[in-house]
């Protein structure tokens, strides 16, 4: 039986929880960290590209001594058929600035330094400890939990749910509905070894540069997914992901993807020699603003991927993940110097402050892109990136048919694959989605 | 009861990489472990001091990340932790890790109260040589119990410990005096999981440090490399031995019988022992 009570217990050590338990911790909270894995980052497989600005809100001086990658530099968006890519590719010397604005990590190392961040602000952290079960007063309110540990329960004012995308705990704890197939991703991504002057050499790059792939296209099979390449210091991270119910419906196999993606006469010259050390696979909440469960209740808070906060079009989950755990810690910090109870009125504070932030308001104003892109998928991810590249080739090829000819060629293609109404329907509805 | 389990982190060697660019071994980034075989003998310390009382001292040496290693020994319910760290051991091989760790626990019987059993693994799985417990043991005076596969009586009034041992061929009863080392054979028993209570202590407790000068080994010229005569010439893979040990049975014979067909027996296999050894006028 633990006598001592701790001010918030924190369920999981990644992005969202370190940024919790940090904040709160360094407020002079008596804050205890639970973490399933071995360490913090031992159970994590994230591709992954960091935004500084969402750090440095919680550590400004990160730069110092956290495990960064490289900077990136240059951003290309691909657009794919099954021989070609058409891109936008985009590089600025002004990215190489004193602070720049995203790098590339590993998240094994990177969770690691994050932690010892945690444990130097005052938290205590248990690994290999897996939280089964919230413990609830007899009006309801979440006062604990229980752990796979011999020894009781651990009672605490508030708990903050950080356990990542498939949040078993509070699916368990009735705090949220299952998971849907519609509503996540599975990525699968390998880790491509090659020396660092191969990189250099082949992305451009020079010193801590990077440089990142988004790709779309055929690549994804008729799904809606998207395929990506990072370049960190001596290794390339390549994958790919799509929705879990296009897989099923498609019985495509992730694998597969991955193995065509590689094999891709755009992608193929990138990782030539490289040498595969991992391979990994992982769960992305894609259901954007309308997925988004109920955040707080009596005693406890939910952040990050278990709140399925992921900006699933501009491909950022880490930094919403450490903005919701800054901004729920920061809310009960409010609660707490108030002397108020963890009460679920006193706590929508949470949902407040977040919908005020870029957190939510980025979300809702994609709010209808994955249904759009969802029921779709055939015509974005594979009719339009044919007629793309094929427009594309045919503007390049010089085979002495007239422009004209050409140019009424392609529109032709354009028409014959989605009608004008077709089209037009299409852009106002990417359009309106976008808006 | 006072126990002191001397453990060692090692590289987990089903996870040592090697660089794909310049096929070095990765030691950076390779997680590190604690010895395994150390495992059972922490274990077994653990158990004796839930069934007897007392208190587990865990002790390593090791550069200051193996304070990793004693806080996870710390997390299964260890009492305490002592981390025997300075450069001056750097390179230390099994005689002068010894001297070193005999000396710790030497300055832990001072600090903490004299120890009653001082158990260790069986060897490491990075060094193999299955060395460092009996050299503690002879350093530190201590009955020497190895290859230990269960702990059968403490009688903690008399003094006096039973054990069983496991030699070629068989077992062993043993029974000692205490206070007395032990290594602590492989598969004997299996590392609890420590509760909600020693997680939560053992990730706030302080590990307490010692230089060689704190732990009051005085002649550093024995510590590391410069105490360190061993060195490796090669590194081969042994071919094994196809013979077993023959079981005598003394029930049948008498002694004397006994012994004249094992000289015979050694001369028939070792004949040039026969002139030196053989003497005259039986």
């Amino acid at each position: 039986m633990i006598n001592e009570e701790f001010d918030a217990i924190v369920i999981g050590a990644g992005m969202s929880g370190n940024a919790a338990a940090y904040t709160m911790a360094s407020d002079g909270l008596k804050v205890l960290q639970l973490e399933r894995g071995e360490y913090p980052g031992s159970k994590n497989v994230q591709g992954a590209i960091m935004y500084a600005n969402m750090l440095e809100k919680i550590i400004p001086d990160f730069r110092d001594d956290a495990p960064l990658e490289r900077h990136l530099v240059e951003q290309r968006l691909w657009v794919m058929d099954e021989t070609s890519h058409t891109g936008i590719h985009y590089r600025s010397e002004d990215f190489n600035e004193v602070s720049p604005n995203r790098y590339t990590i590993i998240r094994a190392q990177f969770d690691k330094w994050f932690s010892r961040r945690v444990r130097q602000a005052g938290a205590t952290l248990l690994c290999e400890t897996t939280v089964t079960e919230l413990v609830r007063d007899d009006k309801g309110k979440v006062i604990g939990v229980r752990t796979d540990r011999a020894g009781g329960a651990i009672y605490a004012d508030v708990v903050v749910l950080a356990e990542g995308v498939c949040g078993l705990l509070g699916t368990r704890g009735g705090l949220r509905k299952m998971l849907t197939p519609e509503a996540v991703a599975l990525a699968v991504k390998e880790m491509h070894f090659l020396p660092e002057e191969v990189i250099e050499q082949r992305f451009g790059v020079k010193g801590s540069e990077g440089c990142v792939i988004e790709a779309v296209g055929t690549i994804s099979h008729d799904m809606a997914g998207l395929g990506f390449l990072y370049t960190n210091k001596e290794s390339i991270s390549l994958g790919i992901g799509c929705l879990v119910s296009d897989f099923t419906a498609k019985m495509e196999s992730p694998y597969a993807l991955l193995d065509a993606l590689k094999n891709h006469p755009s992608i193929r010259p990138l990782i030539a020699g490289s040498e595969v050390k991992e391979y990994a696979a992982h769960l992305i909440p894609e259901g954007g603003y309308k997925a988004i469960p109920q955040l707080f209740g009596d005693g406890w808070v939910v952040v990050g991927d278990a709140a399925q906060l992921n900006n699933a079009i501009h491909r950022e989950g880490s930094n919403l993940a450490m903005t919701s755990g800054r901004i729920a810690a920061e809310a009960i910090i409010q609660v707490k110097r108030r002397n108020d109870p963890m009460t679920k009125r006193n706590l929508a504070l949470y949902k407040t402050m977040l919908d005020e932030s870029f957190v939510v308001k980025d979300l809702r104003k994609y709010k209808d892109m994955p249904a759009l892109l969802h029921n779709n998928a055939g015509n974005f991810f594979t009719t339009y990136p044919r007629l793309m590249s094929q427009a594309a080739q045919n503007f390049m090829r010089v085979d002495g048919t007239p422009k004209i000819e050409k140019e009424r060629a392609t529109t032709a293609a354009f028409i014959k694959a989605r009608s004008r109404l077709g089209l037009v329907r299409d852009a106002i509805r990417l359009a309106l989605a976008w808006r | 009861m006072h126990i002191v389990v001397s453990i060692k982190q090692v590289p987990d060697s089903a996870q040592i990489r090697v660089h794909p660019v310049t096929n070095t071994i990765m030691r950076q980034g390779v997680p590190t472990i604690i010895n395994p075989y150390d495992l059972f003998a922490l274990e077994e310390a653990l158990r004796l001091r839930d069934a007897y009382g007392g208190e587990v001292t865990v002790l390593t040496m090791g550069p200051p990340m193996a304070e990793d290693s004693l806080r996870k020994a710390l997390g299964y319910g260890a009492d305490r932790a002592v981390l025997l760290t300075d450069r001056y051991f750097a390179g230390s091989d099994t005689l002068a890790t010894s001297l070193a760790l005999s000396q710790a626990i030497a300055k832990i019987g001072e600090t903490f109260g004299t120890p009653d059993v001082v158990f260790t693994g069986k060897q490491t799985i990075d060094g193999d040589t299955a060395q460092v417990g009996p050299g503690i043991a002879k350093r530190l005076d201590l009955s020497q119990l190895t290859y230990v596969a269960r702990i059968a009586t403490i009688d903690l009034a008399a003094r006096e410990i039973t054990v069983e041992r496991r030699c070629e061929g068989g077992t062993q009863t043993l029974k000692s005096k205490l206070p007395c080392l032990i290594t602590m054979l492989e598969g004997t028993n299996e590392m609890r999981r420590g509760s909600i209570e020693d997680a939560l202590s053992a990730a706030r407790r302080q590990v307490v440090k010692w230089s060689a000068a704190e732990a009051g080994i005085e002649d550093l010229t024995k510590c590391g490399l410069r105490g360190s005569p061993t060195v490796v010439r090669r590194v081969f893979a042994p071919t094994a031995r196809s013979e077993k040990a023959a079981q005598i049975d003394t029930a049948e014979k008498t002694l004397r019988d006994l012994a004249d067909e094992l000289i015979v027996a050694i001369f028939t296999r070792q004949p040039a022992l026969e002139p030196e050894l053989a003497f005259d006028g039986a």
